[in-house]
């Protein structure tokens, strides 16, 4: 049993996509909260948009991390996620500052539902990856 | 009734599996706040609402046993009040439902405390005017200023009321109205990155109060702006700049709620909001598309509207500009290239909508919540407004002749159900500081087969439905996808409505039921129609203006642009009483079919646009015609161009007058009357909108349908 470059990496992932989960029920609830009413849209948005690029600097940063512990197929699977959050932030609209959600269009049924899908998508991603990374993590501690 | 509120679909279908299956857009298209004759308008102690799903009371809520009834919205069972059980007018006890909530399907509560956040505050009305040296060159401050004259004591309003006036180039002008002043001061703030408000007083004043001083500033405005004023030519045009600092005067230590009126020539080249416009058709940067999405929730969350009058010549593009007017439930008005010497009829229609811009009804603070049946749900709304919450639109302003759709969806079955109804409740505040709610309240019938909704359908709601669909498909995608959008809408329920009729008795030809039976018509209309024509060169501003008139006119109004009238005028005198139309002396001629073949060289014809009314003169026109209406001896001596009729006692002559001022007041813009000769070169504005025949660039109705046919088998 060994502290290797790559098991750190893993401790710090896990410790990184715990904060993610958050991120996802945060957007998950504040989502729903807009669905069923009592929540204005401006603030809504004015509290979502700053976190979008946080949780994308997150996901890129201990992804860099497993590419330097040449944990190939780790960065295989979290490559979709990346290309979808590019994705996703180019074809964000006509907006000025960061973030992804406008509030004139956020009510739309179709974007409400997809935002929500959204979010649901992104917790089951991050759980999954997090068992994913703590049974490396465990199989790394173990091997080396 | 049927112009406030309709559905495209007069029978709802039970299930989305059935929506789905006749393809035909589900909505409704709402003008909540139209001008009634007559509007029941009670002032109850308490208003009587579901305690669930807060309805209000309504024709269509059950009445059950024991002082009960059942809400239509949410079937929860509520208890009737004992002071409900008397009737108002009548005096009579125990008949809840004779009572004239129960009786009217459109009605007007006033409201009691409780559905005040604040007392109702004063209102004001800002007008900002664009003074950069091509704005004045078209002369328009004194077409505005003499409306404002004019229509002074018009504006609604109580004796708080307050009025105040910016204007702008490269530098924005404060006017400065105080009693001591012997004539209102003008302030100049140059600082146009960094907008301040020079003088915390008498900006905005009492309009009951400092008339006089108001009047004084409306006379001097457009001599203080000339075109040939000394000193530089200013070109800039600050209206980000102006629209700050005005968010900023409405919102000082007492609150305000209001209306703001931009009138706008020239591109905004300067200070915040401006810049980033290359040459058309680039587009602006994000920050520019922005400033005035985020000024505008601005506005909406202080109750400010602004409301927009573009009379631009070159482009200043409306698209980024109107976002303003879009998020703050303002009013749009567009009189390209408006000039005073060179365009007259812009300038006189300019001066004619100011009239009633002026002087229409007028709610402040408003918001408007549409209730459905449970299992119904609302899906995108259409018009200018803020969404607040899935069925709630926040309206700072809202006029008499905004419109407003929604799509709506089936999220549970609504199969044990006869009917569905569906509430629109507008609470607003007037201009006499009353706070009101108008409720309109529409039962339709639940339909289980696809011949049911196809035989029950508003054809003239989904056109207008599809319409707006299609607006934001171009936006959002492209034109040529909206336009291939319409065609499928129209394709598909075609086909669908094929697949019902029984096997063997179809043979290869267009079938389509008995309500959808313009349903071609106008979707060719709107192909050809300038928001969304191809091949026909459009300024972009053109285009973009009708896209949004589109979106945020009513449906009897959308339909005069979408579908012009033509009528045959000079035999009206055999037209006369011929409709059960509430007037018998105004003749009331055929709509013909908008096509060549309709005219003749020896008949006067008018086509009616929505915008404009052109009356085509044939050449071999009877004499008599001539003379009595136009007033001149012969057709050779019909002077072009000829903008009025003129007035003569005569009866052919009033009767078509009549029928002219019967079909101007049925819209609530002006729509001006332009005389054009058979031989003269204007003809092309009446043939390009005569959309049954074939152009270079589109089908005659022959071939489209001929085309739909084809791709129906």
């Amino acid at each position: 049993m060994a502290f290797t470059f790559a098991a750190f990496c893993y401790i710090l992932a896990l410790v990184l996509t715990a904060f993610l989960i958050f991120f996802a029920i945060w957007q998950i609830i504040a989502f729903d909260e807009l669905k069923t009413d009592y929540k204005n849209p401006i603030d809504q948005c004015n509290s979502l948009n700053p976190l979008v690029l946080p949780e994308y600097a997150i996901h890129i940063f201990y992804n860099i991390m497993f590419l330097w512990s040449f944990e190939w197929l780790t960065v295989l699977l979290n490559i979709p996620l990346i290309a979808y959050n590019i994705y996703r932030y180019s074809k964000r609209p006509i907006m000025s500052g960061p973030g992804l959600y406008d509030p004139t269009t956020i009510m739309n049924a179709d974007i409400l539902s997809y935002c929500m899908k959204e979010g649901w998508g992104k917790l089951a991603f991050y759980l999954l990856s997090f068992f994913y990374y703590l049974y490396r993590m465990i199989y790394v501690l173990v091997t080396y | 009734s049927c112009s406030v509120f309709r559905s495209t679909l007069k029978s709802v279908p039970h299930t989305q599996n059935l929506l789905n299956k006749v393809k035909l857009p589900f909505g409704l298209v709402i003008h909540p706040f139209k001008d009634l004759s007559s509007l029941p308008v009670i002032s109850a102690g308490t208003i009587v609402r579901c305690k669930r799903c807060r309805t209000y009371i309504n024709p269509f809520v059950s009445f059950l046993q024991e002082r009960k009834w059942r809400c239509n919205m949410c079937f929860t069972v509520n208890d009737t009040a004992e002071e409900f059980l008397h009737h108002p007018v009548t005096k009579t006890y125990g008949e809840p439902h004779t009572r004239p909530e129960c009786t009217n399907s459109t009605i007007e509560f006033i409201a009691p405390q409780e559905y005040m956040l604040r007392p109702p505050q004063p209102a004001v009305y800002l007008f900002l005017m664009d003074v950069s040296h091509s704005a004045i060159e078209t002369g328009y401050l004194q077409i505005v200023c003499d409306s404002l004259l004019d229509h002074l004591d018009h504006l609604p309003g109580d004796s708080r009321t307050r009025i105040g006036f910016l204007t702008y180039n490269g530098t924005v002008h404060f006017y400065r109205m105080s009693e001591g002043l012997s004539q209102p001061q003008m302030i100049i703030v140059s600082d146009i990155d960094d907008m301040f408000i020079p003088t915390p007083e008498n900006l905005l004043v009492n309009l009951r109060e400092s008339k006089s001083l108001v009047q004084d500033l409306l006379h001097q405005l457009p001599r203080i702006h000339t075109s040939d004023a000394e000193g530089e030519i200013d070109t800039y045009s600050a209206l980000g700049a102006a629209l700050e600092v005005a968010k900023k005067l409405i919102q000082p230590s007492v609150h305000l709620v209001g209306r703001v009126t931009v009138f706008q020539q020239s591109i905004p080249s300067i200070g915040p909001g401006d810049g980033g416009w290359g040459k058309p058709p680039q587009a602006p940067s994000t920050q520019v598309r922005d400033y005035y999405k985020k000024l505008a929730l601005d506005c909406s969350a202080q109750q400010v509207a602004i409301d927009f009058f573009f009379f631009n010549s070159h482009y200043i593009d409306i698209a980024t500009l109107s976002c303003a007017s879009r998020f703050s439930a303002g009013d749009l008005h567009y009189y390209p290239s408006l000039h005073v010497v060179h365009n007259p009829l812009e300038a006189e229609r300019l001066s004619r909508d100011l009239e009633r811009y002026l002087s229409r009804k007028i709610g402040f603070e408003s918001v408007m919540r549409i209730r459905c049946t449970k299992g119904l749900a609302i899906h995108t709304f259409h018009g200018n407004f803020f969404v607040r919450s899935t069925d709630l639109l926040s309206l700072a302003n809202i006029n008499p002749d905004a419109g407003y759709a929604v799509n709506l969806s089936i999220e549970d079955p609504l199969t044990d159900m006869s009917a569905v109804c569906f509430q629109a409740a507008l609470l607003y505040t007037t201009s006499k500081g009353e706070r009101r709610i108008r409720v309109h309240t529409l039962c339709l019938p639940v339909a289980k087969t696809p011949a049911d909704v196809f035989n029950n359908v508003d054809c003239v709601a989904v056109v207008t439905l599809l319409s707006k669909m299609a607006v934001d498909r171009s936006v959002t995608a492209s034109i040529s996808d909206a336009r291939e959008a319409m065609m499928n809408a129209m394709v598909d329920p075609l086909k669908a409505y094929k697949e019902t009729l029984p096997q063997g008795m179809t043979t290869a030809g267009v079938y389509v039921p008995k309500s959808l039976s313009l349903l071609p018509l106008f979707i060719q209309c709107l192909l050809k129609h300038r928001a969304f024509r191809l091949g026909v060169s459009t300024r972009l501003d053109d285009r973009v203006f009708a896209m949004i008139s589109l979106k945020m006119q009513p449906a009897t109004y959308a339909m005069y642009d979408i579908h012009p009238d033509l009528y045959r005028v000079d035999d009206l005198h055999e037209e006369v009483r011929r409709g059960p139309r509430p007037n018998p002396e105004i003749p009331q001629p055929n709509i013909l079919p908008l096509t060549a073949e309709s005219l003749s060289q020896s008949g006067v014809f008018l086509l009616d646009c929505g915008w404009r009314l052109y009356i085509l003169v044939g050449r071999l026109t009877p004499q008599s015609f001539i003379q009595d209406v136009l007033g001149v001896p012969q057709f050779s001596s019909i002077e072009e161009p000829m903008n009025s009729l003129p007035d003569l006692e005569n009866h052919a002559s009033e009767l078509l007058h009549s029928f002219v001022d019967w079909l101007q007041d049925s819209r609530p813009h002006h729509a001006p009357v332009s005389i054009i000769r058979d031989d003269s070169r204007d003809r092309h504005l009446v043939l390009s909108r005569l959309v049954q025949d074939r152009t270079e660039s589109s089908m005659s109705t022959t071939e489209f349908l001929i085309n739909l046919q084809q791709k129906l088998t």
